[in-house]
């Protein structure tokens, strides 16, 4: 493994020009990544999700993505050309969204669609395409790989729609994988066996990921770090076992704020903002 | 005060027919908070559509404050027993102001005073008057899911049906909530019955516990026992591991129950 | 630095403004004021919207002040000067009777507003009663009422106007209520459809456990939403409607000599269309205006009242 980190982002930035005035959703957010898996949790409109997607560029209009440094195994991404950056979000990065029926095309098989995604990444026969798909799909632990290959999205479930998406997403064999909330529309036990097959994946590909997710327990025992973001910022970020002594009152208070099943109290304190959360700057992370 | 005996009931037609709940029976107590735990598909929430007059096609038996429901609902039965819905953007209308909203099932059931109770009810879900005016799109998830509390609270029912209530909403917000339902509870010694996907919710604000799959009730159990993990059946053992957060052993050994 | 912009602009604002678009209205007047103001806010941006909305309202003064404007009665003959070219004293030309064509225009405004404002009333309630009664009733009710709106729907439009003007005998009414009468089909449709998409949201299965009745939930629920929708469509539509009743008028059957409406001001010019090109060219340029300016109102109230923009 070389001495550069897989990503490199310094001060992020992704605004909103609209008629009030802009609207900052990221507000310079820095971190760098090698291979592990890094979580990004936060609640509703703190920039969680826009961190993830203005890695590759994936802001919607109007919005506007600048950073002091954005780079991908030291490329920067941030002049890199619309054609060299489809190349990238096929085989370098790849991203799962939370729901697989929007990203997944209706009228084609999935299997097809999986095996179109390798075979735009490498030249190979629709043959060698279709053999590759049926072992991602087999990697994804479906168990009838040659059945469900002939499916349409709309006749699968919810969990198994997502697995096809992750195969589909992996079968280019991507660097680095970012996944937003890739399983919170999924039951528990199917959500848990998905992130086996993402851990294993990371485990065996040395693969990096960022993982965004709202779920604070769920990142911290599936991560390996963690950054946890308010309003655009990154108010701390921490070793994923250390989450329980996170000092930030935010993290605090959202940790306090989660029912327990193994803490029989009952009125659950809540939270109050502090205006100096938005301008604080993340503590420096303890030293690992 | 609910009592639910063999309850069935089924979707589509002829060989589309899919049995959403499969002989469902259970009693839930006056003063008491019931939840119904499962996962998607389960029926939990076919089951509370069911006693609240929704869905109309069961079969089995449904009493509500002692007295039988058929399933089409006279007007009044509405003032005993109401619910609310998972999602606050869905569940107000989009063009109606809170006071709209509001004044709505005080201008249904003919009650006097709609100032009056309309006042009365913002404040107990602490908004106060100042959003009386407002427009759904004015008001953050956690402010629309207190409107949606206070129009079902406004008819003073005895039972209230809860839909995950607090799921579509961020932790912190969900922590208000929860405290919030349960001070009513206390207040108006509501019956509450409470659907969700996460253990730790109902744990939270129940007493008892039902644990739903496939339409079928797997078992009963205290929130204590939960709590201590005495959980009988393998299906509710395997929930608990699920909601202790990932570990790669645990997803392993998940299989599916029939 | 935009930002701060905004905000010393804010500042600045009058305190009416304020007032309006303020979050915590205390009262239902303030409220709805608000929301109107913020649709105005929208309209307003949009340039052609506003021009559409400028001719609309121009057709309307015209309309009103018809005596105060003509130069001339609009019925008033000089065969004497019968058919001269656009100049002074006529502007804009005279006809085979020599009526001034300016004159005649300007109270012929007041007909097409009429054609108009009548169909305008008539056939998008009707639509729009059967439409969310069929959508929300759904079974046979809905069965029993889309199959007359398909009926309605598989003839040419024109063609059941000029059969229902042959029942019922030419004049500028029966025009009126044949063009009614063959427009309803398409609102009874897009409100089956608006219906159809909010009949299972939570909001209606709310307001069936507040024990409201099915009439309740249709006109205070769903109505109000598939209004905004059928409003954009009917002002795109009355284009088409003023098409239809100049179509008729041009065939004979819907206005009658010698009232001055366009279509028929146009038939009476198509035997000297060659010669005398301004005869029939006027009113058609008229229509030409008037529809073109309905169509962009359309357009701009599309972007204010459509629920999908929200």
């Amino acid at each position: 493994m070389s001495d550069q980190p897989l990503l490199e982002v310094s001060n992020l930035r992704v605004a909103f020009p609209t008629r009030q005035g802009v609207t900052e959703a990221v507000r310079g957010v820095s971190f760098t990544l090698g291979r592990e898996k890094l979580g990004i949790v936060g609640e509703s409109g703190s920039g969680k999700s826009m961190t993830g997607r203005s890695i590759l560029r994936l802001v919607p209009p109007p919005g506007i993505v600048t950073a002091d440094r954005l780079a991908f195994r030291g490329e920067d991404l941030r002049d890199a050309s619309e054609k060299r950056l489809r190349a990238i979000r096929g085989s370098g990065i790849a991203m799962v969204m939370q729901d697989p029926k929007f990203s997944l095309n209706p009228v084609m098989t999935v299997g097809r669609q999986i095996a179109e995604a390798y075979r735009v990444h490498s030249k190979a026969s629709a043959r060698e395409a279709k053999r590759r798909a049926l072992e991602m799909l087999e990697a994804v632990r479906i168990r009838d790989p040659e059945r469900v290959y002939d499916r349409y999205p709309h006749e699968v479930s919810g969990g198994m729609g997502q697995r096809i998406m992750i195969a589909m997403m992996l079968i280019p064999n991507p660097d680095l994988l970012i996944a937003d909330e890739p399983t919170s529309a999924l039951d528990v036990t199917v959500q848990m066996q998905i992130l086996a097959i993402l851990d294993d994946l990371c485990g065996q590909r040395g693969m990096g990921m960022i993982f965004v997710s709202h779920d604070l327990n769920l990142v911290a025992s599936f991560c390996d770090r963690i950054l946890i973001m308010y309003a655009g910022r990154v108010v701390e970020s921490c070793p994923a076992s250390e989450l329980r002594d996170a000092r930030h009152p935010y993290t605090r208070g959202l940790l306090d704020s989660l029912p327990r099943l193994d803490d029989p109290r009952r009125d659950l304190p809540v939270l109050t903002r502090d205006p100096a959360w938005l301008t604080d700057d993340a503590p420096p992370e303890k030293a690992r | 005060m609910i009592r639910v005996e063999d309850l069935r009931v089924a979707f589509g037609q002829d060989a589309n027919r899919v049995t959403a709940v499969d002989g469902v029976s259970l009693t839930v107590r006056e003063g008491e908070c019931f939840g119904l735990v499962g996962e998607s598909g389960s029926g939990k929430s076919t089951v509370l559509r069911a006693v609240s007059g929704l869905n109309h096609d069961w079969t089995g038996r449904v009493s509500v404050a002692g007295a039988d429901q058929s399933p089409r609902r006279a007007k009044g039965f509405f003032k005993t027993c109401q619910m609310v819905f998972q999602d606050p953007y869905g569940s107000l209308h989009p063009r109606h102001s809170v006071d709209r909203i509001l004044a709505e099932p005080v201008a249904i059931h003919g009650l006097d005073d709609a100032d009056g109770r309309i006042d009365r009810a913002l404040r107990e879900v602490g908004l106060g008057p100042s959003f009386r005016f407002r427009y759904p799109h004015q008001l953050s998830g956690g402010q629309r899911q207190r409107v949606a509390i206070a129009r079902a609270l406004i008819l003073e029912p005895r039972v209230l049906l809860l839909d995950e209530p607090t799921s579509a909403l961020d932790v912190s917000v969900q922590a208000e909530i929860l405290n919030l339902l349960r001070r009513l509870r206390a207040a108006h010694g509501l019956t509450m019955v409470l659907v969700s996907h996460n253990l730790a919710v109902v744990a939270n604000l129940c007493d008892r516990l039902a644990v739903m799959n496939r339409g079928r009730l797997v078992e009963e159990l205290t929130v204590d026992a939960l709590r201590h993990g005495d959980a009988r059946q393998p299906y509710t053992q395997q929930l608990l591991r699920a909601s202790q957060g990932y570990d790669r052993a645990t997803a392993e050994s998940f299989r599916d129950f029939a | 630095m935009r930002d701060k912009a905004a905000v010393t602009m804010s500042d600045a604002s009058p305190p009416w403004r304020a007032w309006l678009t303020t979050d915590t209205p205390q009262s239902r007047l303030q409220a709805r004021l608000g929301r109107a103001w913020t649709g105005w806010r929208t309209f307003r941006r949009n340039r052609l919207a506003m021009a559409g909305l400028l001719i609309v309202l121009a057709l309307v003064v015209v309309a009103a002040l018809a005596p105060l404007l003509a130069p001339h009665h609009p019925y008033e003959q000089d065969l004497a000067n019968r058919l001269l070219a656009p100049g002074p004293g006529h502007w804009l030309g005279t006809d085979s009777f020599g009526r001034d064509i300016l004159s005649r225009l300007l109270y012929g405004a007041r007909l097409t507003l009429m054609i108009v404002a009548l169909v305008a009333v008539t056939a998008p309630v009707v639509g729009l009663l059967i439409g969310t009664v069929a959508g929300y009733l759904g079974g046979w009710t809905d069965a029993a009422l889309m199959r007359v709106t398909d009926i309605f729907l598989a003839f040419p439009k024109l063609i059941l106007a000029l059969a229902f003007v042959a029942a019922l005998g030419p004049g500028i009414e029966n025009a009126v209520i044949a063009i009614a009468i063959t427009s309803w089909p398409p609102y009874a449709r897009i409100a089956r459809a608006e219906t159809l998409t909010v009949r299972h949201a939570d909001f209606i299965s709310a307001a069936r456990l507040q024990g409201a009745s099915s009439l309740r939930i249709i006109l205070g629920h769903i109505m109000p939403l598939c209004v905004a929708s059928l409003v954009v469509r009917v002002t795109l539509d009355m284009a088409g409607v003023i098409l239809t009743a100049a179509g008729l008028g041009f065939l004979g059957l819907g206005a009658q000599p010698p009232l001055p409406e366009w279509g028929a001001m146009i038939a009476a010019g198509r035997q000297n269309v060659l010669e005398q090109w301004w005869v029939a060219a006027m009113p058609g340029f008229a229509i030409f205006i008037v529809s073109l300016g309905f169509n962009l109102l359309g357009d701009g109230l599309r972007d204010v009242l459509d629920p999908k923009g929200d």
